[in-house]
């Protein structure tokens, strides 16, 4: 069963653009991203689209669908009523280069500045001998497809663009905790969570978590014990002390 | 029709949206209600520290637990019989530890997400624009003093078992009433809470990377962590729960409550 739905695309290049209005055909089962796929084909073979797997996991059709960060591929049209005008931008945090397809690099620049795994002097690749209780924990962190919806979500940095140059934004800070908890990681990461890659700008209102596709709890298992590890370590005088007596490090 | 509007020049290069959001569910309605529950707590609170019907054998109203005015405390509403604020102290009993369980609510990581959302609009709901200039996050006064949760919550732990204590006092008193088991539910709510917190989460082997070593810290950590995922609404229900068997105290020490079995 086929219907004809209306729909706002945003289309531009650089910041400057409008949306445009579509009357587009849409059939059972279909996405949204089958919708933009359609538009290219019969009304619009300019309009610029990221976009691979069309599975979900390769988190490269990031948009905003009516103002919700969404994967186009993963958003089923039955959502949406028939009669429902249905816009689609682009990601709001990050610069336009055309259409839908925006310039994700501030993401690779904030990996760029994150210490790789750090193992003990001493203990060489191979060498390595964890049990699946320690590293489980961290292994949800790895689900990660860098979608980076996340990031695009979080008002720090979406609503305060000068944000950025402090602060990583949860998918990195995420990944400073997935190495934090690792049992051979020996790296400072909590001093640089705070310092270096912003966690304090961090209040913990867990739309990472509401928008992310692989359903990481986000907030709940990194952001916040990560906060916790950095209370530990800067503001928690007891702790200091039992650091001290016992000669913890 | 042309979408583009003038904006700070670092901002220019982002596809330039003239509105806070487009989002077209109902994103106002979470917060509106969040604002009007936790302000509904706080008055609540206010004019449970005025009121000084706290107490009514067996009961105690959880707002004023523990009691330790000498002055302000009725026979059996101090706890163990003791009143360390001597009968210079003629304020109402709820001021001197009400300090304790409001700042672990107060700091608490959930309703930190709540009224940033729902008063300070920081984000009123997610993909919608807030409307400050600028933000600095939690990394300055005095915002930076949410770090000390962790000593709420060793406070509310103590806060905690006390109301348990009142509740248990209730339910072996005879004839059992409806009271005791209102603060029988409210005291399992709040101490359910309580150890849901993020910090007790942390303390019992958050803080660790070698769970393997520490099997039993391992096993409370599972535990917490399940609690834990029940946090926010573990969190309403408490909050609900202890206005709701205070009120229903003070309203039994009014006579205004009067059925047999109250």
């Amino acid at each position: 069963m086929s219907y004809k739905a209306k729909f706002k695309v945003w289309r531009g290049e650089g910041g400057e653009g409008r949306l445009e209005d579509f009357t587009v055909e849409v059939n059972e089962g279909e996405v949204v991203l089958d919708i933009i796929h359609r538009l290219q084909a019969t009304q619009a073979p300019d309009l610029a689209v990221r976009w691979n797997c069309k599975a979900g996991k390769c988190g490269s059709c990031s948009m905003e669908i009516n103002g919700k960060p969404r994967l186009g591929c993963m958003t089923r049209m039955s959502t949406f009523d028939e009669d429902e005008t249905i816009t689609v931008t682009p990601m709001r945090t990050f610069p336009v280069i055309k259409d839908l397809v925006t310039d994700v690099s501030y993401n690779y620049q904030k990996a760029r500045e994150i210490p790789s795994f750090t193992p003990p002097a001493g203990v060489r690749p191979g060498e390595y001998r964890m049990k699946q209780v320690d590293v489980e924990r961290s292994q949800e962190f790895r689900k990660c497809i860098e979608c980076f919806m996340c990031n695009n979500v979080c008002h720090v940095i979406r609503d305060h663009e000068e944000n950025k140059t402090n602060f990583s934004g949860p998918r990195f800070l995420m990944r400073i905790a997935e190495l934090d908890m690792h049992p051979y990681d020996v790296a400072d990461r909590q001093e640089a969570a705070q310092e270096e890659h912003g966690l304090g700008y961090c209040n913990i209102t867990k739309c990472c978590t509401e928008v992310c596709p692989e359903h990481i709890k986000i907030t709940d298992n990194a952001l916040i014990p990560m906060k916790e590890r950095v209370v530990d370590r800067k503001y928690d005088p007891l702790v200091w002390l039992g650091n001290k007596i016992l000669r913890r490090k | 029709m042309t979408q583009t509007t003038p904006e700070a020049p670092m901002r220019r290069q982002r596809a330039q949206v003239r509105v806070r959001t487009l989002r077209t569910d109902r994103w106002w309605l979470v917060p509106l209600l969040t604002f009007l529950g936790l302000s509904s707590f706080l008055v609540y609170g206010v004019w449970a520290i005025i009121d000084n019907s706290i107490f009514v054998e067996p009961y105690i109203a959880p707002f004023a637990s523990p009691c330790l005015a000498a002055a302000t405390c009725p026979e059996g509403a101090q706890l163990f019989g003791w009143a360390p604020i001597g009968d210079w102290y003629t304020l109402s009993p709820g001021l001197l530890i009400l300090a304790l369980p409001g700042g672990f609510r107060l700091t608490c990581y959930y309703y930190r997400k709540s009224y940033y959302r729902s008063f300070w609009l920081s984000p009123p709901a997610c993909a919608v624009q807030e409307p400050h200039g600028k933000y600095t996050g939690e990394r300055r006064f005095p915002l930076i003093i949410q770090n000390v949760h962790r000593y709420f919550f060793y406070a509310a732990i103590v806060i905690g078992l006390v109301l348990a204590y009142d509740a248990v006092l209730a339910v072996v008193h005879k004839p059992l009433g409806l009271g005791s088991w209102i603060l029988i539910a409210n005291a399992v709510l709040i101490n359910a809470y309580t150890l849901s917190c993020h910090s007790c989460r942390h303390i019992t082997a958050g803080r660790l990377n070698h769970f393997s070593r520490h099997p039993l810290r391992y096993r409370a950590w599972t535990f917490v962590s399940k609690l834990n995922a029940k946090h926010q609404p573990l969190a309403w229900a408490s909050m609900f729960s202890v206005m709701g068997a205070d009120f229903y105290v003070r309203m039994v020490a009014k006579g205004i409550i009067a059925f047999p079995y109250a």
